[in-house]
């Protein structure tokens, strides 16, 4: 296991439930500084509610997440807005303010958060644009996009600030095989050229193994497997191997639990 | 048995729950620094989606509501030759009951539940989640200049149909069925008093405005985020507003005028 110095992100025995259903259970990780951290796990295993436990956007049920030292959950509506400020995410969906233009969107966090010149934030937008391949799109509304334009659009958005910690929820997904590897050498720049914190959630595992420097595998509501890809590509634990390999049989189940198929289908009839 | 207890139980809660969620939002959204240079587009915008957008229906069912209590007060009131008296009349229950009433429920109907669903639409595209990781307070941004355009449009807008109301009144009354205008008008003007009957139906609008905005926003900001929970929610601004506005209107009319 790699040596962590400097921790940027810090859940310690955090449990957290949906109604019935334990999500997370007793789980702790810490995320570098300055690193690409992937959390990856098979569907369903709470990776999109870590990223908004993270957020602040929920409150776990126990333990606690801190980011640089300040414990999420018992900041005040202020200070958390303001931590925020300091963070950026990209959502799934993109979540683009829909009665914006794409360009209004970038520049929306720079005018709110900055005092800066009308040419300067126009000037920066164009910048993110040009990095997402979408300066062409400026003038366009979300829903003239497509979904793999509109999540380049919000990631633009997402860093437009500079933040120094960024979230990634599926950034490859719906990407064609070109905006893929721009998105890969976009996330990957950003980070060693700027240092930023990341942390990417993701089920393209070649993809997003090929720019993270630490993995956690999730599975169950604990932390199943950790470590560097390499580590983790060459784990002999079954359950592991089958993940990232994609294998379809093995110890983590497809199925969502469930009653065995064979007496769902004829039970009614016997 | 038991079982309906639990569900019963489970139910009350859940709504001291939302009375409870309601009363922060409301605190969340309003009680802030005031940021006038940021709120006001924010506000203007709002104001032209709330109130000048309900301008049509409102002016539309004022008109229709005063030729209609034109009608009916001279139909009435020429039974007993007292059909100069259809001004004041009119004027009277426009302004008192149904101007405030009419309006708020037809604001339900056209602002009410499109604030419900454009807010229940943000939730389920993670706009409002966006918000708030981009570090801007959704309660400011979006819920407040909702609020605040619903109280201010309420009572502008239930001024516009009374008036509109009173000029139906007259077009049947005078225009069409030939009552001295003059007497239609002096009666009003010595009947309708402003301290008791105009600003009575304004109290009443605003009232109407703040629980109407107000069960709006949280239905739009509570709501189940998929298809089927905005509709739901969509359906709940409508017929909740609906019940406070009638139940309010009597408890304030019992106040205001019921000192016999």
């Amino acid at each position: 296991m790699t040596l962590i110095n400097d921790t940027h992100i810090e859940v310690n025995n955090l449990s957290f439930c949906r109604g019935e259903r334990k999500i997370f259970d007793d789980l702790s990780l810490t995320i570098p500084r300055g690193k690409i951290t992937a959390i990856m796990g098979p569907s369903g295993t709470g990776k999109t509610t870590l990223l908004k436990l993270i957020g602040g956007q929920l409150t776990p049920d126990q333990g606690s997440i801190s980011v640089d030292g300040e414990v999420v959950h018992t900041l005040s509506r202020r200070r958390l807005f303001e931590l925020r400020a300091k963070m950026g995410m990209l959502f799934q969906s993109g979540a683009l303010f829909t009665d914006m233009t794409v360009s209004e969107n970038v520049a929306f966090p720079l005018r709110v958060h900055t005092d800066l010149p009308d040419s300067v934030i126009g000037d920066l937008v164009l910048m993110k644009l040009n990095a997402v391949g979408l300066r062409g799109a400026s003038e366009l509304k979300p829903a003239e996009l497509s979904g793999g334009m509109a999540r380049r659009a919000a990631l633009a958005r997402a860093i437009a600030l500079d933040p120094d910690f960024l979230m990634y929820d599926e950034p490859f997904a719906g990407q064609d095989p070109i905006a893929m590897g721009v998105l890969i050498n976009l996330i990957s720049h950003l980070n060693r050229a700027l240092g930023h914190t990341s942390v990417i959630v993701s089920h393209d595992i070649q993809e997003t193994l090929s720019i993270a420097d630490y993995v956690y595998l999730i599975s169950d509501g604990k932390v199943l497997a950790q470590g560097a890809p390499d580590q983790l590509n060459g784990s002999e634990d079954p359950r592991v191997e089958q993940f990232m390999k994609g294998r379809p049989d093995g110890p983590v189940p497809f199925h969502y639990p469930a009653q065995s198929f064979e007496e769902q289908l004829f039970g009614g009839s016997q | 048995m038991i079982q309906l207890l639990q569900k019963l139980g489970a139910k009350s809660v859940n709504r001291v729950a939302a009375v409870g969620r309601a009363g922060q939002l409301l605190s969340q959204s309003l009680i802030a620094k005031p940021a006038p240079m940021t709120m006001l587009p924010l506000l203007v915008r709002q104001l032209y989606f709330i109130g000048v957008l309900s301008l049509v229906i409102i002016i539309v069912s004022g008109l229709f509501i005063g030729m209609v209590l034109g009608l009916q007060g001279y139909t009435i009131l020429v039974d007993y030759g007292s059909e100069q008296a259809v001004g004041q009349m009119v004027a009277l229950s426009l302004v008192r009951e149904l101007a405030p009433v009419v309006t708020a429920l037809l604001f339900a109907g056209r602002a009410g539940s499109a604030v419900t669903a454009e807010i229940g639409l943000m939730k389920a595209t993670e706009q409002l989640a966006s918000y708030e990781m981009i570090g801007v307070d959704p309660m400011r941004r979006i819920i407040a200049p909702r609020l605040w355009a619903g109280f201010i449009s309420m009572p502008l807008l239930s001024m516009i149909f009374a008036i509109v109301g009173i000029w139906g009144g007259s077009l049947v009354a005078v225009d069409w069925l030939g009552i001295f205008s003059g007497s239609f008008w002096a009666n009003m003007q010595a009947s309708v008093s402003f301290s008791e009957d105009v600003l009575n139906g304004v109290i009443k609008s605003l009232v109407f405005g703040f629980v109407v905005i107000w069960i709006a926003v949280f239905q739009g900001n509570d709501c189940v985020p998929t298809s089927e929970g905005i509709s739901q929610a969509t359906t709940r601004t409508v017929v909740y507003s609906s019940l406070a506005i009638l139940g309010l209107d009597f408890l304030l009319t019992a106040m205001m005028f019921g000192d016999f």
